[in-house]
């Protein structure tokens, strides 16, 4: 990391602790999602980015981890933070294993068996047979944690920093993992995958571990959106949020981890200004924006900073 | 007409008192009314969203009219795409951002639960919420939240009953949408039946995405039910009501009260292939001939095409909003200068035989301090392949 | 028995509007090689289109003519004016503009028609056809216009110049551009046939689930199971896969599993056969170069 890197990053984290005592707590409660979304953004960006895996299905995962947490809290008492490592490690599992035959289906294929799951998500979380846990059609309804050790912060401002500090792990992870061996060795399998086999990565172990920590990460996010929003039901998980996830990394930058960020802006923000917009069609102007961010950063808001940069840099020298 | 009379003379003997002393709550002000929304303008279920933008009209004329107690009343409504999360972010956006005074008609089952907790929390009033789950009417746990339309649970007894009392021998088939709104009103269909609760030979579901009901319609004729009770939303009813025809099954066909619009749901699947079936109403449906000179559905024309040139005049949605919002007129007249959000639920819990007049007639909206569901009444209809003829007393209620 | 055979044949009913869409998917993935998020809701707005016409007093087959023209017009457009830019951006990019497409149209849609159901004519008669009281002439007749299409696609790829020329372009635009092929045109004119194709599943979809701006949203996934069971290069393929998924999901919801879940079990089955047979029923096998 560069010097001014970590200026930018100190400054850019300050601004993030100084803001629930600025902002209101309603505004405090949006950026909580965000970095909710963040989590979530980076971790589809893992295995779509990075591994060049699509898929269009990620919802599932964010469901699963939404409704651990929930599980865990309203009906077996466990306190929030627990919640987070084992909504994490349920998710690994489900994913890892998703993975597996996932292996065999490549591009469009991918994109079905996913799409699909997806789609599946709210039926099977209505089942029938699984209604005494997940609360059927009626979902649950968890309680807000409060700060703990008397912290002189309201419960939106709490959860903001155990979010923050959550989001802040989860990136220092992805960028170790990322910028190392691994790294290379996923990108490696998604610009070539038979060269990378041929220079000794265990591609199927990758893919599918990509698969795992991938949905890892979806999960996390999950289960603090689900504490967040102090509910979760069958509709809150629907094949539209597999979808502005995708389009979350799309429009923030593919293979970049800064991009989770802008994307989680993207698909916090813009649909309430589209909104703000038009009554009759906020769809339209929500569509016309993602069209808009397309065609000027084809390579997402990661990308356009990071050609910015260069290109100033290119004029300093 | 006399008993809106009474109303009237009721509502100033009310505010009277009040006059002395303004008192008014966030979202309340000598000029205005805040009061604020979450409906569905976009995503699968924007179909709702005529309603928001029916109440959006009828603050408008309101306010040409000179308001309420001479303050307008600004009516903010936002878009929630029928996600919990979204209508949790909006609910607050709107009660410490915007600071209402409080909200009214946000849509949907899941969204209402989602804030429900919430809205008792901050005590700002959940005001007649639109979906007919039977959780809202429970003023001692969530005495901030207030239903206002029958609910489906009780609509579904009224059938049940009906069934039981003209067809002992019945064998009750049962098509159902799979989520909170299907179950709720299969519950209750349960609940009527008590004990005859064998007489439902099958129950089939269908979801939100599948693309017909064939299939199912194919289940409930080889079942043997010589009954229908039909759980659906307006295409899915239209293409139920359809199918049964085309294939030869003639059961009695009992459809929910969701979809028994002539205009957007029996011409669509044929008014000749509707023959015969029941549903029930506590509204007067804009596309039936019957009110082609109805006064109140007349003045309803006349703010459609002034206010909401764009809505759709078949749609039953725009004449649910145009009378659920002179219904939140009528608490707010009542309110007078006492605008406090407790104010606000004591007279919303304080309506006495109030009439809106594209109700039914013979139905009213009665609350107290332990009833916190507005209408509870409504009355078994049959289609006689041009209109529906009402039949039997207005049921429910007190 | 009765039971068996009357959920085969609701079954062929409905597999018979998957098809229709799974042809428009496959024109567009044989004319560029990408699956068209939008293509379900380019179909509902042109039957909308459809649905004006036939309002305002025209003829059946005169209104159907124009739509398929009128299709065929925005397809074309909409390559020109919202993907040619994104030309060379990463696939993923392109992705995203088809997912906004399907917002905007169905928002749009939604906008101008208003969201309550309308029915849609249609030019079969009535009753129903030889005595079939569980297929109505229209769904049949529906699947016999699905089927023209078919062979018309069939013979458009196989045996005229244009349709090779097309084919060429999606499979390496560059060799064909050095071959003297208008790569860019030949993409407008994919474009443009799959809106084609897709104005003419509308139109057979819609008197049979309704015309709303939903209309084809659940219709999609099926559509597209169906294409990559069948093989997405086939044309073929997909009207047999469309068929093999009605009867599939009926089959299984009505005697296996009930309806609950039948959606996810039919899904499983197709990626479970996908599984064991990449290239669908009838696609080609890609042998990719080292």
């Amino acid at each position: 990391m560069s010097r001014t890197n970590v200026i930018l990053l100190a400054v850019l984290l300050t601004a993030a602790c100084a803001l629930p005592f600025i902002v209101s707590n309603y505004r405090t409660f949006q950026f909580t999602l965000v970095l909710v979304y963040a989590i979530a953004l980076l971790g589809l960006n893992i295995l779509t980015g990075y591994n060049g895996q699509i898929s269009l299905g990620h919802g599932a995962f964010y469901a699963l981890g939404a409704y651990c947490a929930a599980i865990l809290m309203d009906k077996m008492g466990a306190p929030y933070w627990v919640t987070i490592p084992a909504a994490g490690a349920v998710c690994l599992v489900a994913g890892f294993l998703f993975g597996l035959p996932a292996l065999r289906l490549e591009g469009l294929y991918l994109a079905l068996a996913t799409f699909a799951l997806g789609v599946a998500t709210p039926q099977l979380l209505k089942y029938h047979h699984l209604e005494k846990w997940t609360g059927g059609v009626q979902g649950i309804v968890i309680a807000k944690p409060e700060a703990p050790f008397g912290l002189p912060v309201n419960a939106d401002q709490w959860l903001y920093f155990f979010t923050l500090a959550v989001t802040l792990g989860m990136f220092l992870l992805a960028w170790n993992l990322l910028r190392g061996r691994i790294g290379r060795a996923l990108m490696a399998i998604r610009d070539h995958h038979l060269a990378a086999e041929s220079m000794g990565v265990h591609n199927a172990l990758y893919k599918s571990l990509a698969f795992g920590v991938s949905a890892l990460y979806t999960g996390v996010a999950g289960a603090l959106g689900a504490i967040a929003v102090q509910f979760v039901a069958p509709d809150s998980f629907n094949i539209f949020l597999s979808i502005m996830l995708l389009v979350g990394i799309v429009v923030g930058g593919l293979a970049s981890i800064s991009g989770a960020l802008y994307g989680a802006l993207f698909i916090q923000f813009v649909p309430n200004i589209a909104d703000e917009i038009s009554k009759a069609a906020p769809w339209a102007i929500f569509g016309i924006f993602m069209i808009g961010f397309v065609y000027l950063m084809p390579t997402g808001v990661a990308g356009a900073v990071r050609l910015l940069l260069a290109r100033r840099r290119s004029h300093e020298i | 007409m006399k008993s809106s009379f009474v109303v009237g003379l009721m509502a100033v003997a009310l505010t009277a008192p009040a006059m002395a002393q303004k008192k008014y709550d966030p979202g309340a002000s000598d000029k205005e009314i805040r009061i604020g929304n979450t409906n569905p303008y976009s995503g699968p279920a924007s179909a709702y969203g005529t309603i928001g933008k029916s109440i959006t009209a009828y603050f408008k004329m309101l306010n040409e009219q000179g308001g309420i107690n001479g303050r307008r009343v600004n009516f903010i409504s936002y878009d929630d795409g029928y996600s919990p999360p979204r209508t949790v972010e909006m609910a607050r956006k709107l009660v410490e951002q915007d600071e209402v005074l409080f909200v009214f008609q946000t849509l949907g089952t899941p969204s209402n639960t989602a804030i429900h907790k919430y809205m008792n929390m901050k005590k700002v009033p959940q005001m007649h919420v639109a979906t007919g789950a039977t959780k809202w009417n429970d003023p001692k746990n969530h005495p901030w939240t207030m239903g206002w339309q029958p609910n489906y649970q009780s609509e579904a007894r009224a059938y049940a009953q009906h069934i039981l009392k003209t067809k002992p021998d019945a064998k009750i088939g049962v098509l159902y949408q799979n989520d909170d709104y299907g179950k709720d009103y299969l519950k209750g269909f349960h609940d009527g039946l008590g004990a005859k609760k064998s007489m439902i030979v099958k129950e089939v579901s269908y979801e939100v995405a599948d693309p017909t009901v064939d299939s199912q319609i194919v289940q409930l004729q080889q079942s043997g039910a010589d009954v229908f009770f039909n759980i659906t939303t307006p295409k899915f009813a239209a293409q139920a009501i359809r199918k049964a025809y085309d294939i030869g099954w003639k059961p009695v066909h009992y459809l929910n009260n969701v979809s028994n619009s002539v205009g957007s749901v029996l011409t669509p699947a044929g008014l000749d292939k509707a023959v015969g079936i029941i549903s029930s109403a506590y509204l007067k449906d804009a596309t039936d001939s019957k009110w082609a000179n109805d006064k109140a559905i007349a003045e309803w024309r006349q703010f459609m095409n002034k206010y909401y040139p764009d809505g759709n005049q078949a749609d039953v949605f725009n004449v649910y909003g145009y009378t659920v919002a002179m219904t939140i007129a009528q608490v707010l007249k009542q309110c007078g200068d006492n605008l406090t959000r407790e104010n606000v639920m004591r007279q919303a819990a304080n309506l006495k035989g109030y009439r809106a007049e594209t109700l039914l007639p013979g139905i009213t909206i009665s609350t107290s301090g332990d009833d916190f569901a507005p209408i509870e009444q409504v009355q078994l209809e049959r289609f006689n392949g041009k209109q529906w003829e009402l039949f039997g007393e207005v049921m429910g209620g007190r | 028995m009765d039971a068996l055979l009357f959920q085969v044949l609701a079954g062929l009913a409905t597999g018979g509007i998957y098809a229709s869409l799974a042809l428009a998917l496959v024109m567009i993935y044989q004319a560029t090689h990408l699956v068209n998020f939008a293509q379900g809701e380019m179909a509902m707005f042109t039957t909308y289109l459809a649905w004006s016409l036939i309002s305002a007093g025209m003829p059946y087959w005169a209104a159907f003519v124009i739509t398929i023209a009128l299709g065929f017009a925005l397809g074309a457009l909409i390559e020109r004016i919202v993907i040619r830019p994104v030309e060379n951006a990463p696939v993923l990019a392109v992705v995203v503009v088809f997912i906004a497409l399907l917002v905007i149209l169905n928002s749009i849609a939604g906008w101008i028609y208003t969201y309550t159901i309308k029915a849609f004519p249609s030019p079969f008669p009535k009753e129903p056809l030889f005595g079939i009281r569980y297929m109505s002439a229209h769904e049949l007749g529906a699947i016999g216009i699905t089927l023209v299409v078919l062979t018309t696609l069939y013979l458009f790829f196989r045996y005229t110049p244009l349709g090779l020329a097309m084919r060429a372009v999606a499979q390496n635009p560059q060799s064909s551009r050095l071959v003297g092929i208008r790569v860019g045109w030949m993409l407008a004119l994919g474009w443009g046939l799959a809106a084609a194709v897709g104005a003419v599943a509308g139109m057979m979809v819609a008197p049979i689930v309704y015309l709303d701006p939903n209309m084809m949203g659940g219709i999609l996934l099926y559509a597209f199971a169906a294409a990559l069971l069948g093989g997405i290069d086939s044309p073929m393929g997909a009207v047999i896969g469309g068929f093999t998924v009605g009867v599939l999901e009926n089959l299984l919801g009505a005697f296996v599993i009930g309806n609950e879940l039948k959606l996810t079990v039919a899904l499983v089955l197709i990626v479970g056969v996908l599984l064991v047979r990449p290239s669908g029923f009838f696609g080609s096998v890609h042998v990719s170069r080292v």
